[in-house]
């Protein structure tokens, strides 16, 4: 009885964002990593600002955020750290925002990565989602602007995607706070693997590009073996990728985060 | 490590490389357009799969009718404009009477009770004089001249801007700015100028090219910013509204500082040109601009961040340099050279020149005074009219006082500094074109890493400035 009544408070917006403990630009020990990735103008640094409680300028705005900010909370006595990547369309040109959001996603290897997308363009924004999935195990895709979409009478069956994507899918409404805490469960259970992801993989149809892809992975496997997605590597290394390359000659792929994601101070407009 | 390890390990790099090198070869060229298609085709059929359109007859689509209304080549541009001076209009008629409250409470009634105080704890008088007399009054004026207008026009932008206004505007500018040699991102970036330059400058990170990037750095001051509204918009009340009958003041004040807004525009177009002919020639690099949906304005919560993040801001920021600068002034207006003030001297030196370029040395001063804030120039002017003692007409110079009720006192003090509509309309020139707010001239520093651009920054509006009040200054005298 005990049980089944906490288990209906779980699901009331009050009881469980009182697990939610907004630290703000508080620095000191994390236990995970969050990085939150998606196309500009999705609303990111609302989300940002609604787990951190910090007040990021939001606009309606692509490419409002130009400075990466970092936050944390606390979520069921576990602290976290949130990192807003710069908003992208993809993770395949050479940008100066692709390139932090994707070196920071692949080498920086954050232990959940929260995509956020928006539910009124969903088949433009599901292919930066399919590209993070490539470079990455753990993910949460959060459908945001779901009240937008209902505006514009189109309804998205979370579910479906859930499945065809292999991560959790969380419909939110940031602007609102709607689905928050959903967004903090899904992200709970993907750091403690109690949401087993199967990241969804681009299905590539040329055979020769498969086939050339093998040949390097297994050459990758074999040479770094603590390389979380040789699959990703291949594929910039095929591309030929001059960062990648670099990283190569250089030795560790691990510095290549460092230097590019420093700390940059946010200015409020 | 030993060397025959390293070997090992170099070889391994090399090996990899290689293999990646043939690899290349044999995928052939079309690599990209394979795995974008493949990506393309997973991603819409995911999509497909999860959308449903739920009833197709509810059919007005409000946003492509806005779209096609606000980005139409026809309609596009009067109905911003048109927007813009409602904006205007509401800021000008609504913030005469808060700023008369203010004014009454803050100069009429607590600067008595604190010179009085001041006096019975016995303070000295030069201290009295820096505090109540320089710092507080400065600090007095710029919340009871700059808060109203601030109040109403911020919540009143950052709605436009929420709704999805801003990138509109942008996406009308982008093939103007093209044809001035600069890069579409440019009207992004000088749209946020619009809220304040600092921002506009660090937006202009958006900007991959170096060359774009500096004309846009260079040229966002020409877009008004929080410091300058408020500046336009009671020179533009007092005294070009005063000049039409009482009914259509406001508006005829609210069109007046449209027109200042509209020459930024064109002055960003001008300068731009010139800059992508001369020091800064090149290639125009393309892009895609996405025009994000309408948002319904969150119009509670959107009132709170701007009052917050805009008007407590900027106001903060006036204050901060509005204390010392208040100081400055007192000690300007007090201590005497040959029996002179030093304020005087300037004054008296800048003047020839000033009234060469339809300005005045009293204007002049104060623009050195808040080279720090946009924010603090009519306060500056207000306190260096009143505390000079040039001004006979107006009592013992330090700590005089008026009966402020409402915004055509200030009109009065103006008057008492010889002011002409001459003077208010290169007032308002001048507030557009002259050098950034050291804040921005910082962050120009920061973004372009260079001396020499951060002093065309400032030197260009400058010496544009000059000409213009010159030009204006001398056709004015031809006609009046």
């Amino acid at each position: 009885m005990k049980s089944k009544n906490r288990k209906q408070c779980a699901e009331c917006k009050k009881s469980s964002t009182d697990h939610l403990t907004r630290l703000g630009i508080h620095s000191g020990k994390y236990d995970f990593t969050v990085a939150l990735a998606g196309n500009p103008n999705t609303g990111k640094s609302t989300v940002f600002n609604r787990l951190t409680g910090l007040h990021q300028h939001t606009g309606n705005w692509p490419g409002k955020t130009v400075t990466r900010a970092e936050g944390g909370f606390i979520y069921q006595e576990k602290r976290y750290k949130l990192i807003d990547l710069p908003g992208t369309y993809s993770l395949l040109s050479n940008t100066r925002d692709e390139e932090i959001a994707r070196n920071y996603i692949l080498f920086g290897q954050p232990d959940v990565t929260i995509i956020v997308v928006d539910s009124t363009r969903l088949e433009r924004n599901l292919n930066l989602v399919l590209q993070i999935l490539e470079i990455t195990e753990k993910a949460v895709v959060c459908l945001n602007l779901v009240d937008e979409a209902s505006r514009h009478q189109l309804k998205i069956d979370e579910k479906k995607l859930m499945r065809d994507l292999g991560v959790p899918v969380i419909p939110t409404s940031a602007r609102n706070g709607d689905g928050i805490p959903k967004l903090l469960q899904g992200i709970h259970e993907v750091v403690h693997g109690i949401y087993p992801c199967k990241p969804h993989r681009i299905r590539i149809e040329s055979e020769q590009l498969k086939n050339a892809i093998d040949t390097l992975v297994g050459k990758l496997d074999e040479i770094y073996p603590d390389l979380p997605n040789t699959r990703w590597v291949a594929l910039r290394l095929i591309e030929g990728d001059q960062s990648i390359i670099q990283a190569i000659k250089n030795g560790t792929f691990k510095n290549l985060v460092f230097d590019q994601t420093k700390k940059e101070e946010v200015i409020v407009a | 490590m030993n060397t025959s390890n390293n070997r090992e390990i170099k070889n391994d790099k090399d090996s990899i490389l290689e293999l990646a090198n043939s690899l290349r070869w044999d995928v052939g060229p079309n690599y990209y357009d394979e795995l974008m298609e493949s990506i393309y085709k997973d991603a819409a059929k995911i999509a497909d799969n999860a959308i449903s359109i739920a009833d197709e007859k509810t059919g007005f689509d409000w946003d492509r009718f806005l779209d096609k209304l606000l980005t139409s080549r026809v309609s596009g541009f009067p109905i911003m404009l048109l927007i813009l001076a409602i904006v205007l209009w509401i800021t000008v008629a609504g913030a005469n009477i808060p700023s008369g409250w203010l004014s009454t409470l803050f100069l009429d009634k607590l600067h008595p009770v604190l010179s009085d105080f001041a006096i019975t704890i016995g303070m000295s008088w030069w201290l009295k004089g820096i505090l109540i007399d320089g710092m507080y009054l400065a600090m007095a004026w710029v919340v009871s001249v700059m808060l109203p207008p601030m109040a109403i026009f911020f919540p009143l932008f950052t709605l436009l801007e929420d709704f999805g206004l801003l990138p509109r505007v942008a996406f009308n500018l982008d093939n103007l700015f093209k044809k001035a040699g600069a890069h579409g991102k440019q009207a992004l970036s000088m749209s946020m100028g619009f809220g304040c330059n600092a921002a506009g400058i660090i937006a202009t990170r958006i900007i991959d090219s170096p060359r774009e990037k500096l004309i846009a750095i260079i040229t966002n001051n020409f877009a008004l910013c929080n410091g300058r509204w408020p500046t336009q918009i009671l020179i533009a009340t007092l005294f070009i509204g005063a000049l039409v009958p009482p009914a259509i003041a406001g508006f005829i004040s609210a069109m007046a500082v449209v027109f200042i807004a509209l020459l930024g525009i064109l002055l960003t177009f001008l300068s731009s040109w010139f800059l992508s002919k001369t020091i800064l020639r090149g290639e125009v690099s393309t892009f895609s601009l996405e025009l994000p949906p309408y948002r319904p304005p969150q119009i509670l919560r959107t009132l709170y961040t701007s009052l917050i993040d805009r008007t407590i801001f900027v106001l903060w920021r006036a204050i901060v340099f509005a204390i010392p600068a208040g100081a400055v002034i007192w000690l300007l207006a007090n201590i005497q050279v040959n029996e002179v003030s030093l304020a005087e001297h300037i004054i008296q030196g800048l003047d020839p020149f000033g009234v060469l370029i339809g300005l005045n040395g009293v204007i002049l001063l104060a623009y050195i005074i808040a080279i720090p804030a946009n924010e603090i120039v009519i306060p500056t002017i207000l306190m260096l009219t009143v505390l000079s003692k040039t001004l006979t007409g107006f009592g013992e110079g330090a700590g005089v006082m008026f009966e402020f009720e409402d915004l055509s006192s200030y009109q009065t003090v103006f008057a008492a500094g010889g002011w002409t509509l001459l003077t208010a309309i290169n007032l308002m020139l001048f507030s557009l074109m002259h050098n950034p707010c050291s804040t921005t001239l910082y962050t120009i520093y920061k973004e372009s890493r260079s001396v020499r651009w951060t002093v065309v920054s400032a030197l260009l509006p400058l010496l544009l400035g000059i000409l213009m009040c010159l030009i204006t200054a001398q056709v004015y005298l031809l006609f009046v």
